[in-house]
């Protein structure tokens, strides 16, 4: 169509829709697959999901695409027309896939706002070979039902209004105005739409009936009909010339023995997208899209900050350092009035930027599909809890390093069906992908039951790549095989189309680092490897202590903070090396000083003067030392200047936030203090 | 159209030769105007262990958080106690924002391209490659400064350090 159209909000509708589509495509016929078979369903839907997409994308002018998806569309037209009995399933979901892939990426490219200048040629070629080699198969049955293109084909329609949209009969003079152009001949009922009140109620309650002629094939008339504004229901049935005859004087529906394919609301609902809304209406789908609206990422991040900004301001004013040493009970009771609406707020904006993992772990059956068939192995995916929720910046950083993590494991860990067999092992292995929520994190589990991790290979990749940090000997089993996360350590000695180039592992513990999670592998050999991602709810906001060392401060996430004490001196232990450590109820924790850390200045050096904090951060405890504590707040995570990134990562800092008093106060990552 | 046109070109004419001028010890050295966006007072920053001396820490400009650098020491002088002439200009570069402490804003002066030149080649100490142009005015000399190789340079400064 026209330039006028291709503004951004329907660009962006129609990526959105696109890709919504294309997920729900590449599910269905995964889905298929494993039932080897596409129900009439499935075949449908498909058709109707190609149909969109060929019409919207046609519509935004990416003839690439609308051809691609044309193809398709046809050879599903022709399957769901034809019920062919030889199909190669394979071959049709690997070409429907690749269809999807391709489209997928013109998407990408859409969304990138570079050209979608894919060539999609070759693959629709493809696709009217199959099609052609369908139809020869199939010829037979065929040749009974597909009309010689120039003749004259006879119709009849049901018409169902949307209820309550009044002037029925009207509708359906337009309807019939509309049709008079196309056809030779037409009769509906009831005749008297004009004329007569009555026929509305008639229409309303039987629906409206229309038999004609016409030389356009079944598609064009279906896809004519389909325009019709507030339509809830439409039946196109194709007639012989006979029966038409017969219906000349309508009287009621006979049972058809012909093509018939009735076509529910659902078939329409995405069909053009300003007719949505009405769709929604309807009752018999019963979706809950009418209570659910889409917003986009950016506002919802601004909402994001702006409820950030009010927490720090909502601290601004409660601890103003002007009321310091004041009585005011109204005050302070307002004040926590105040605390409370924000905090709830700040709930709501958190549980709406979670989203569930679903879409994300869905992605995975794909995946493994096509890996099993590369290289010849047999893996059941089992996903458990995936309806776990995780902020949507989080998501998007996990999605890549779990699609590493599937990949690994059917690549290395899974063996193939004999060696299984061989081993006593079921024939088909399995790799389960479990979420969970433990506290103020969720887990991701992916568990496969396949060969498991070689120590002996491991340490010796470890000595050659010399990433050894301490004696062999003294390595636990987890120790060892936590080596693989270490960059540039890939044990697989062949590099092949989908793992092994030994930046897997090393990505994947980046990414997940990055949004502030932790990686553990653990194994069994023979029995299977289990890789563990813990990863924070949100990231936004945390609980925070602030202490304070000198003239700086620095904020730690209260979450891992055990306990704080004031020790004697006499508790500390130092070693020969001069580190101190300290006893605590018969476990003994190393001291880190925060001023020697980050050679800050401070008059309190001694114990016992200043304060311990306890730390804890994946199962390793250490103890803080710092001047003071000054107590407990929310905190708005900002990322420091990418300016001050860019020299080496600093140690131990994850971030900064601002203070009440508008100061700034450096977030320390615990993790990394255990590292020195 | 035409007059749109103009007006549009008006707008960068008048940051066109345009320079704000500051001093440290001194020297008067100058910013392209279009780089600079606000000038604050010195204010409390919050220092980030383990930078290099020159970056002073990041200050909090009304919500967003910037990175501060000192000129001063950038150049290798000796520092001087920050005083209430002491100034941050706020530049943008590159989508960097980053404050550089003075020890004074001078004007805003024009300089028409014609009086300005090349530096003289002679390299010797550090300072030098920070400077790209020289501007004269009357008789003085503004010493007109690269921000880019303010920021850039310190990939080597982070290489020198790993060695």
């Amino acid at each position: 169509m026209s330039d006028q159209y291709s503004n951004e909000p329907l660009m962006e509708m129609f990526l959105f829709e696109t890709s919504q589509l294309l997920e729900q495509l590449e599910q269905n016929i995964l889905s298929s697959e494993k039932e080897s078979g596409f129900s009439e369903d499935s075949i449908n839907e498909i058709f109707r999901i190609m149909h969109t997409i060929k019409g919207s994308s046609a519509m935004m002018l990416f003839d690439n695409i609308a051809k691609l998806a044309h193809s398709i569309e046809d050879l599903f037209f022709f399957i769901r027309k034809e019920k062919p009995e030889q199909i190669d399933l394979t071959v049709l979901s690997d070409l429907v896939l690749e269809g999807v892939d391709f489209i997928k990426t013109e998407v990408e490219k859409i969304k990138g706002s570079s050209p979608a200048d894919g060539n999609a040629e070759n693959l629709v070629v493809t696709i009217k070979n199959l099609l052609t080699e369908l139809k020869r198969m199939n010829a037979a049955p065929a040749a009974a039902f597909t009309p010689i293109p120039s003749g004259d084909y006879a119709y009849k329609a049901l018409i169902h209004f949307e209820e309550g949209c009044e002037m029925e009969n009207i509708r359906a003079y337009t309807i019939i105005h509309n049709l008079k152009e196309l056809s030779k001949e037409i009769y509906y009922i009831p005749e008297d739409i004009i004329d007569s009140d009555e026929s509305i109620n008639v229409i309303r309650k039987n629906g409206f009936q229309i038999y004609l002629k016409t030389d356009r094939d079944y598609r064009k008339m279906h896809e004519f009909f389909m325009q019709t504004i507030f339509l809830k229901d439409m039946e196109l049935l194709q007639l012989e010339d006979t029966e038409f005859a017969q219906y000349n004087k309508p009287e009621i529906t006979p049972e058809e023995n012909l093509t018939k394919l009735s076509i529910g609301k659902e078939v329409s609902q995405v069909e053009k997208p300003v007719r949505t809304d009405q769709l929604e209406k309807e009752p018999t789908t019963t979706n809950t899209t009418q209570s659910i609206i889409s917003v986009g990422v950016v506002k919802l991040d601004k909402l994001m900050d702006l409820v950030g900004e009010m927490v720090i301001a909502e601290a601004m004013v409660i601890q103003n350092p002007d009321l310091k040493g004041l009585q005011l009970s109204n005050f302070t009771k307002a004040a926590n009035q105040l605390n409370k609406i924000t905090s709830e707020i700040q709930d709501i904006v958190m549980s709406i930027r979670m989203v569930p993992l679903s879409a994300t772990f869905i992605k995975m059956h794909r995946i493994v599909r096509d890996m099993c068939k590369k290289l010849d192995k047999d893996v059941h995916l089992e996903i458990i809890g995936e309806e776990t929720e995780v902020d949507k910046n989080i998501i998007e950083h996990i999605s890549d390093p779990l699609m590493h993590l599937v990949r690994n494991s059917v690549d290395h860990g899974i063996e193939n069906t004999q060696e299984r067999l061989e081993k006593g092992k079921s024939k088909s292995g399995t790799i389960t992908l479990e979420a969970k929520n433990a506290g103020s994190d969720v887990l991701i589990i992916v568990r496969d039951d396949g060969k498991g991790l070689n120590k002996e290979k491991i340490l010796k990749k470890a000595r050659e790549n010399n990433l050894l940090f301490k004696n062999e000997e003294d390595m636990t089993d987890k120790e060892i095989y936590n080596l693989i996360l270490l960059p540039g350590f890939s044990t697989k000695e062949k590099v092949t189309e989908f793992s092994g180039r030994g930046v897997g592992m090393d990505v994947v513990t980046k990414n997940i680092e990055a949004v502030g999670g932790t990686l553990s592998v653990d194994s069994v050999a023979e029995k299977g490897t289990v890789i563990t991602l813990k990863i924070p709810l949100t990231l936004a906001i945390i609980d925070g202590m602030n202490i304070k060392v000198g003239k700086s401060r620095y904020t730690i996430p209260t979450i891992s903070i055990k306990e704080s004490f004031r020790p004697k001196e006499t508790e500390i232990i130092y070693d020969p090396d001069g580190n101190e450590m300290i006893m605590v109820r018969g476990e003994c924790y190393a001291i880190r000083r925060l001023h020697e850390l980050y050679k800050l200045k401070t008059n309190i050096t001694k114990f016992s003067e200043g304060i311990i904090i306890m730390v804890e951060q994946d199962e390793k405890t250490v103890c803080v030392f710092a001047d003071e504590l000054l107590g407990q707040q929310q905190v708005v995570v900002k990322a420091l200047p990418h300016y001050i990134q860019s020299f080496k990562r600093i140690r131990g800092l994850a971030g900064c936030t601002l203070l009440g008093d508008g100061s700034i106060s450096l977030i320390l990552d615990v993790a990394r203090m255990f590292n020195r | 159209m035409a007059e749109i046109y103009n007006s549009l070109e008006l707008e960068e004419d008048t940051q066109k030769d345009r320079y704000l001028t500051f001093v440290i010890g001194n020297e008067c050295y100058g910013f392209e105007i279009k780089h600079v966006t606000e000038i604050i007072g010195i204010q409390a920053i919050t220092e980030i262990p383990e930078l290099p001396e020159y970056v002073k820490g990041i200050i909090n400009l009304r919500g967003k958080i910037i990175p501060v650098m000192d000129v001063r020491l950038r150049f290798k002088q000796n520092p001087i106690e920050y005083n209430d002439r002491t100034c941050v200009i706020v530049v943008d570069v590159k989508e960097i924002s980053i404050g550089f402490i003075v020890d004074r804003v001078a004007e805003v002066l024009s300089i028409p391209e014609a009086d300005i030149v090349a530096p003289p080649q002679i390299h010797k100490g550090t300072g030098n490659k920070y400077i790209r142009k020289i501007g004269k005015v009357g008789n003085e000399v503004k010493l007109l400064l690269d921000c880019d190789m303010l920021l850039a340079e310190q990939e080597a400064v982070e290489l020198s350090e790993v060695i």
